[in-house]
């Protein structure tokens, strides 16, 4: 479980977050959505460290991250798994070599171990024998998958997915949402997976953040955010024609 | 003077992150042969191409400003060999790898950076800038006295066939080169060049590892890397002559 309380964030002038307090439960599929500009992605730089807040308190399990000392950070990241939004694979490596980097830096398993691990991985986001192919001979939907399969190697206990379905086909984007889901609730894990996608939205959000101008504007989750009558929260998620004609429907 | 500033500030700090023990030996001894490859092996047929002509073309000009009965032939031999291990070698060569090895570097951790691939090795708990960078700055202080040595040999081989071409015998080239050989010159050349090297991948390494943005900020990255390395490089060569040879 991740808890953050009355998170701020300042760049020079410009007020990002503003008192943003919200709990991420764990074993769920927690979204985080809102406008372009909206603040989402320094939220969850912040929770990643890749940002610090200005104010408030980041809690892992109840561990303050702010507190942290750059050896425990360090220690902590490997408790932390991140599918970047376009895959951030390692262009010079193989998909092999990508999803056994973590095990190399981290662990003193054998060569045999680690590829034991690798190809558990790899089949378990549907990619068995795709070992030697290089990031540049993948698609979208393939490199996404690799870039989970690295995610999970470390059996993480957080996982941060930062709009996973950009640039993905609406199939692919489905395989990936349902990918995430499974694997949260395989594992247990604490996901959190910020998105402009409505589909996603609907389809995997267990709980749901929406943050509106560097606020937190909504909270609730999937079954919640179709009955809320809170207008910002529904010109955002059934802007399109299709969603509202939903809407209405339900 | 704020960003002059500021830029320094940002180097150290990286250098700070640099310069410490690798995590894991593995991973740096294969990040290493990687780097000595890319650094180094890629770059011996530039060097030795550039280096046997420049050291044609110094002989035949010194040749031809030489044109005199009084002065003795062997001068050519002389002449050339000051030059290119003095200057030629550590500086020009540098210049080149400032041009070669220098935008590589920026433009390869630079597209790291734009493509979130330093961000997912610092989530991973990796010290990004030791990892990525460590590696490139030994490969460089491994390889670039090596590249300059082979350098002198393959510009004196240049400044040779040159001397041929106007005359030069070879038994009057061959004295000059060994005519009042101070050894501590190659000492000199090497020592410029190790300083060259860590201004060459340091520096390189500081505009890729502050990218922002997209392509457009690769590409300058890449160009203030060359630009920079050889103002840089100049000024230290004026330093270091300077403290060295006077």
């Amino acid at each position: 479980m991740i808890e953050i309380k009355n998170i701020e964030k300042h760049f020079g002038d410009n007020h990002v977050l503003k008192n943003v307090s919200f709990t991420f439960e764990q074993g769920k599929t927690n979204l985080i959505i809102g406008e372009s500009g909206s603040g989402k992605t320094t939220l969850i730089k912040i929770l990643v460290g890749l940002h610090k807040n200005t104010q408030g308190t980041v809690l892992f399990n109840g561990e303050d991250v702010n507190k942290m000392n750059s050896k425990e950070m360090r220690k902590f990241r490997q408790e932390i798994g991140m599918l970047f939004q376009g895959g951030a694979l390692y262009d010079y490596m193989t998909v092999e070599e990508n999803i056994m980097f973590p095990l190399t830096m981290f662990t003193d398993k054998t060569e045999d171990e680690m590829l034991e691990r690798v190809n558990f991985c790899l089949n378990r986001v549907n990619l068995e024998g795709k070992n030697s192919l290089m990031p540049s001979e993948l698609s979208g939907g393939m490199k996404k998958r690799v870039a989970i399969a690295r995610a999970i190697v470390m059996q993480p206990k957080y996982l941060f997915c930062d709009e996973p379905n950009s640039g993905l086909d609406p199939k692919t984007a489905i395989v990936i949402d349902d990918l995430i889901q499974e694997i949260t609730q395989e594992y247990n894990i604490t996901t959190i997976v910020n998105t402009h996608d409505m589909n996603s939205v609907i389809q995997i959000g267990d709980n749901i953040a929406f943050i509106h101008k560097g606020e937190m504007w909504w909270k609730g989750s999937k079954e919640d955010l179709i009955k809320s009558d809170n207008k910002e929260l529904t010109n955002f998620v059934f802007a399109s024609k299709l969603f509202k004609k939903l809407k209405k429907l339900s | 003077m704020l960003k002059l500033l500021k830029h320094f500030g940002l180097y150290f700090i990286m250098m700070k992150k640099v310069i410490s023990i690798p995590e894991k030996w593995n991973a740096f001894r294969k990040q290493l042969v990687l780097e000595l490859v890319k650094v180094g092996l890629n770059s011996i047929g530039i060097v030795l191409f550039i280096s046997f002509f420049v050291g044609g073309v110094v002989s035949i000009q010194t040749a031809l400003n030489l044109q005199s009965p009084i002065l003795p032939k062997y001068l050519i031999g002389l002449a050339s060999r000051d030059s290119l291990i003095l200057e030629f070698s550590p500086t020009m060569i540098s210049l080149i790898l400032a041009g070669k090895v220098g935008s590589s570097i920026a433009s390869e951790i630079g597209s790291m950076r734009v493509s979130e691939q330093i961000d997912a090795l610092e989530i991973m708990g990796v010290n990004s800038a030791s990892f990525l960078i460590l590696p490139k700055i030994v490969a460089s202080l491994l390889f670039f006295p090596f590249l300059v040595i082979l350098s002198m040999g393959i510009g004196m081989i240049g400044a040779w066939v040159g001397g041929l071409s106007v005359n030069i015998t070879t038994a009057d080239f061959l004295y000059g080169l060994k005519y009042e050989f101070i050894s501590f010159y190659v000492t000199y050349a090497i020592i410029k060049t190790i300083f060259f090297a860590f201004i060459v991948s340091s520096i390189s390494s500081y505009f890729g590892y502050h990218a922002k943005g997209g392509a457009i900020a690769v590409g300058k990255s890449s160009t203030e890397a060359v630009v920079y390395s050889s103002i840089i490089i100049l000024v230290f060569n004026f330093i270091l002559t300077k403290l060295i040879l006077t």
